[in-house]
């Protein structure tokens, strides 16, 4: 598995929640119109904005809240990775859940702005600004977790080990 | 050096002589729980299932179907309990909200491992069981396989000393704590202590429930006589279950004393409850729009009995809407019995169906911008309820019955005496 991933980056704060990226009216939409919500309050517009590659960066206790799939609407805008200085871990279990890599990195969000480009691999724990040349050491991923990304997240999994119909394991 | 209650449970469910914090294990998992929405329009059923005896299916968050797409939910809800031979199976009309549901029904249990579909499945830890919410994709693999993966987190323990004064409540005092101490992200929370005996039932799964709102792993307590009581009422006698309690020479993050008599009523202000609460007395007339007692956290018999006996004889003030959501369909039934349901609705009152709905801002009860509602549900974030500008205050039973009455937040402290 290439565990090395390249993007331009969005920084968001500390404590977003997962009703602020998944609010519950989207809750009642299909998956790529769900979406368009993300951050529908904290950043209005931000969804036309962004590009399949891209990364986002927040700050502590990223993704508070509920067990609602958040990962699956960021798979669907086709952002690579999660940096965050510190997750939630049920949101950081979804994300690994839906094939999305998530790094803690302390400190993450002083060394990035909006529009710089990172540069990670969430095998070896590390993240580069490289539009400013710092380098941040954060904490690796498990083997366990790396197989589940390797795998595409864990619906590609259990269809594989044949728990699930093969077409069905679309990663949402 | 011991372990902590967490670290004990996962030792054992992983087959381990001993779990530390930071160890990553695969444990089996002893009850998986299904929600309404895990079954929408995505759903796919699975090939084959590891266990259907150690599977519920419960039907909560959006129900009676507000819309055709959690109507599919249900019919594909109903399908995988008749193909599968699910039993437990608590379909509209035995349905209740999850937590509820599982406490009722004695699916929680001590020393076991709980999953959920739901963030606020750390409400189980009430039972001494390492219940905890996880995403809809996690649960389904877990309902596959049997099995899932734990990092064990460090635990921070808060010993309860002193008595619960009358009108103080679990909420007042989870409030107490997130608004003193803050996030516990990727931490454990166990509690004990001699003042733990004060303490009833649904108080203890009031606080155990919040803990999400804090960001904690699992929130655990030990098994005591006032539990052992009530698992035997819901169908696990002492004989049946072995819970965990912590070795004394434990390691913890961090233990806190809290001195439950000099606790009073708190209310958390908009957005977090984190660093975020204040004693009612200095939230007091503030004015609001609407009055929601509800929730897996708060809509429990004794919460409905409390709000019954604040506004018995009383009228909800002009202006304001006070929202009653039993926890479930046999929470529903014992308040109608016990004659609650009809003081409320008397005073004002409009008594809902047990569902998630008004606590998630999904299918009732929604706030328009510029409202503010005071609630005893279990999240205060912006937009939750509604409106994303409006304003959600989070206090007991108890404060929001007398807030109702008054128009403004209120301590119940007046009524209660
Ligand atoms: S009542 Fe609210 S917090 Fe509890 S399970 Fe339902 S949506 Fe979640």
């Amino acid at each position: 598995m290439d565990t090395l991933i390249t993007g331009r980056v969005w920084v968001v704060g500390d404590s977003v929640t997962t009703d602020a990226m998944y609010p519950a009216f989207a809750m009642k939409l299909p998956v790529p119109e769900a979406a368009r919500h993300i951050f529908y309050e904290l950043r209005p517009g931000w969804t036309d904005q962004v590009q399949p590659g891209d990364i986002v960066v927040a700050g502590r206790n990223f993704g508070l809240g509920s067990s609602r799939p958040v990962a699956a609407l960021f798979r669907e805008l086709g952002i690579a990775a999660l940096i965050a200085e510190e997750f939630n871990s049920l949101f950081l279990r979804n994300c690994i859940n839906h094939g999305l890599p998530a790094l803690t990195i302390p400190r993450a969000t002083e060394a990035f702005t909006d529009g710089d480009t990172a540069r990670l691999d969430f095998a070896e724990g590390w993240a580069e600004n490289t539009t400013s040349g710092t380098r941040l050491d954060g904490s690796a991923l498990p083997p366990l977790v790396l197989d589940i990304l390797a795998a595409g997240g864990i619906l590609p999994k259990l269809a594989r080990e044949g728990y699930i119909p093969a077409p069905a394991a679309h990663p949402r | 050096m011991g372990m902590t209650m967490m670290e004990k449970i996962l030792a054992r469910k992983a087959g381990l002589a001993r779990v530390s914090a930071g160890d990553t294990v695969v444990c089996d998992v002893d009850m998986t729980v299904m929600i309404d929405l895990q079954f929408t329009t995505s759903w796919v059923q699975p090939l084959k299932i590891n266990d259907p005896d150690k599977v519920a299916v419960i039907m909560d968050h959006a129900v009676p179907a507000p819309n055709v797409h959690d109507a599919i939910g249900g019919t594909h809800a109903r399908a995988f309990a008749r193909d599968f031979q699910i039993e437990k199976f608590y379909d509209v009309g035995r349905h209740g909200i999850c937590h509820q549901v599982i406490a009722e029904n004695g699916l929680a249990r001590p020393g076991e491992i709980l999953a959920c579909t739901d963030s606020h499945t750390c409400a189980g830890g009430a039972y001494n069981t390492a219940a905890r919410g996880l995403g809809p994709a996690e649960v389904y693999s877990i309902l596959c396989t049997g099995k899932t993966w734990f990092q064990a987190a460090p635990t921070i323990r808060y010993e309860f000393t002193g008595t619960k004064p009358a009108a103080v409540s679990g909420k007042d005092f989870f409030l107490y704590i997130a608004g003193t101490y803050g996030d516990a992200t990727n931490h454990n929370l166990e509690y004990g202590g001699t003042g733990l005996v004060s303490i009833p039932m649904n108080d203890r799964r009031t606080i155990a429930t919040q803990g999400a709102e804090i960001s904690a792993d699992f929130s655990t307590f030990p098994i005591d006589q006032v539990a052992r009581d009530f698992l035997a009422e819901h169908g696990a006698p002492p004989d049946s279950y072995e819970a965990a309690d912590p070795d004394s020479d434990a390691t913890y993050a961090a233990v806190r004393t809290v001195d439950l008599s000099s606790l009073e009523p708190y209310v958390a202000r908009p957005g977090t409850v984190s660093h975020n609460s204040l004693p009612v007395s200095a939230i007091q007339k503030r004015p609001v729009n609407q009055c929601f007692i509800g929730s897996c956290a708060n809509g429990q018999l004794e919460d409905l009995k409390i709000a019954a006996d604040i506004v018995r004889g009383h009228t909800v003030a002009p202006g304001v809407r006070l929202l009653i959501t039993p926890a479930s369909q046999e929470v529903y039934k014992d308040a109608m019995r016990a004659g609650y349901l009809q003081d409320l609705a008397d005073a004002g009152a409009v008594i809902t169906n047990s569902t998630c709905g008004a606590c998630f801002g999904y299918h009732m009860g929604l706030l328009a911008p510029g409202e503010v509602c005071l609630t005893s549900s279990t999240r205060n974030f912006t937009g939750r309820m509604g409106s994303p500008d409006a304003e959600i205050y989070m206090a007991s039973p108890a404060t929001v019955a007398a807030s109702a009455l008054t128009g403004h937040v209120t301590d119940p402290r007046g009524e209660l005496s």
